[in-house]
């Protein structure tokens, strides 16, 4: 559990962080969002001491960090950026390898680490792993920081717009992995964007920040359903939250199940029962039709989904 | 280790040796630029020693200069040395723009004649180059680089040793390249005061009016020059090679 108390950051005269409180449960993935400027990467920093403090308090399991090593606490703390920060004269593998390294565990453990990873990140352990930052694709150097960062096997994650700098498709296949090792691993993690949508698809609860305050700490479906002020309300975008809401639920949640799964018709475009309704919507408006089978990941045929359940959904 | 790095520096080496050894037997070549004269090979001393003489010169200055510039260098860009910054570029500027030359007449009086002046004179000169590149070096890493590796939880020393210095390594060299193949040149001024150098039949050669003297030293300076540059080259080659930058 990481919990902020009265957090004050001043660089000079300007407040960059103003008296912030926020609590963060372990397991839990809290998103700071907000525009550039905000503070959210800079409450980030003092986290992992990065940046120390002006005022306030915070405290990682109870214990306040200022008492705790730097370097320490920071080997605890996985941290991935935007800008990969991968050194640029070392192997995937030693990149990986760094905080392991630094916590001298022996070289066949850490070998065997950072296979592992590579291939939680989809990538291939033999052939990425001799590779130098330089001959990296952004997504394959974005997720080397991410296995970088969960290396040491740390309790808390940090991520700074890990995925900030990549394209829209890479940006959401990242996202997906970041949910599927999130379910896995159930670290503790601050994650800072300035992209709403990524917020709400990844985030248990969503700090809004703005001008060094938090406006509103809440779970994505409340700030969708009740924002706080005018500034989240424009965060979120008045026109799509409605469409914004369906993609935080699954069809799973929503359908009528069978009550044994039958083998499928062979159909060009089926929907998954862990796709969101948005997606479910999508595809009933594109075929034009009131109501859909739902099929499980093995693709065995596991119910249905009509509109009137998916608005009921959303609702 | 690629071995093809090497084969020029070996060259110019096995160059320099083989005229340091030869150079007395190749008296009637010089003959010819100074027709008539019996004295057409130096002999006060033998070229062999004054190479070895040279070479050790250049070795403890460089050695001595290099160290300094370089933890210089490092000081001024910690946290705790960086208002020392301005005060340290402009010592090192002040050692390049004096010429060596003043140098050993204002140190002459102090430390005698000889090598100790000489020294004193090559760190001097060639500490701005070493200094700059070291500057340049560690200035020019990215610095998210540096952030992660103190986000990992590296710590001060280790983020130098680990990131910082094998990323700045080829400039830092580069750097001592440029100030060694300078004092090689300068070295040879160290002659004037006493010290034994290449330079001792040049400026026997001037004194005496004898070209043949001077085309001597000359010709080994030159090669001694040459050969280092390349070695150097083969060094930052295989710098670059180890770190893969």
């Amino acid at each position: 559990m990481i919990e902020l108390k009265g957090v004050t950051r001043r660089f000079g005269d300007a407040v960059a962080v103003d008296n912030i409180d926020l609590t963060i449960e372990t397991g839990e993935v809290c998103v700071l969002v907000g525009s550039s400027g905000c503070g959210k990467s800079t409450t980030l920093r003092m986290i992992n001491r990065l940046l120390p403090r002006t005022s306030g308090e915070i405290l990682v399991d109870g214990e306040d960090i200022n008492n705790a090593d730097p370097e320490a606490l920071r080997l605890n703390m996985g941290y991935a950026i935007q800008s990969t920060g991968l050194f640029p004269h070392w192997t995937v593998a030693r990149n990986i390898g760094v905080v392991p390294d630094l916590l001298k565990w022996p070289a066949r453990k850490r070998d065997e680490r950072v296979s592992e990873l590579l291939t939680l990140l989809g990538l291939d352990p033999a052939a990425d792993a001799i590779k130098y930052p330089h001959q990296l694709s952004g997504g394959q150097a974005q997720r080397v920081g991410v296995a970088r960062a969960l290396a040491g096997d740390p309790n808390i994650l940090l991520m700074d717009e890990p995925f900030g700098a990549l394209d829209a498709i890479t940006r959401e296949n990242l996202q997906q992995e970041m949910l599927r090792i999130q379910r896995q691993l159930n670290k503790t993690t601050v994650f800072v964007t300035h992209d709403i949508d990524e917020a709400l698809k990844l985030a248990t609860r969503i700090a809004v920040m703005d001008q060094g305050r938090i406006i509103q700490h809440d779970t994505p479906e409340a700030i969708l359903r009740r924002p706080a002020s005018a500034f989240v309300e424009n965060l979120i975008g008045k026109g799509d939250r409605g469409l914004k809401l369906l993609g935080l639920r699954t069809v799973g949640d929503v359908m009528a199940r069978h009550a044994l799964p039958s083998q499928p018709e062979p159909l060009a475009e089926v929907l998954k029962e862990t796709d969101s309704l948005r997606i479910a919507l999508s595809i009933m408006v594109w075929q034009n039709s009131g109501e859909l089978p739902v099929f499980s990941e093995a693709g065995e045929a596991v119910g249905t989904v009509t509109r009137e359940q998916l608005l009921q959904g959303g609702a | 280790m690629q071995m093809r790095p090497w084969i020029t520096p070996v060259a110019w080496v096995a160059l320099l040796c083989a005229l340091a050894a030869l150079l007395p037997s190749m008296a009637p070549l010089f003959s010819w630029v100074e027709p008539g004269n019996d004295n057409l090979v130096y002999t006060r001393d033998s070229f062999w020693f004054l190479l070895q003489s040279h070479i050790w010169l250049v070795l403890v200055s460089a050695t001595i200069g290099s160290l300094v510039a370089v933890s210089a260098g490092i000081f001024v860009t910690r946290p705790a040395g960086r208002d020392f910054l301005p005060l340290v570029s402009q010592i090192a500027s002040i050692g390049q723009t004096v010429p060596p030359v003043a140098v050993l007449a204002l140190a002459v009086p102090v430390m005698g004649f000889g090598e100790k002046p000489t020294l004193l004179a090559l760190v001097l000169y060639g500490l701005l180059p070493i200094l700059r590149n070291t500057l340049a070096g560690l200035g020019g890493i990215n610095p998210t680089v540096l952030e992660s590796a103190k986000g990992m939880g590296m710590s001060s020393a280790q983020v130098l040793f680990k990131v910082e210095l094998p990323l700045a390594g080829r400039v830092i060299l580069a750097g001592i390249r440029t100030s060694v193949t300078i004092n090689i040149a300068t070295a040879a001024i160290g002659s004037t005061i006493g010290a034994r150098t290449l330079g001792d039949p040049v400026i026997a050669g001037l004194v005496n009016g004898n070209t043949a003297y001077v085309l001597q030293g000359a010709i080994l300076i030159g090669l001694l020059a040459l050969a280092t540059d390349s070695l150097f080259e083969a060094i930052e080659r295989a710098w670059g090679r180890a770190f893969s930058i």
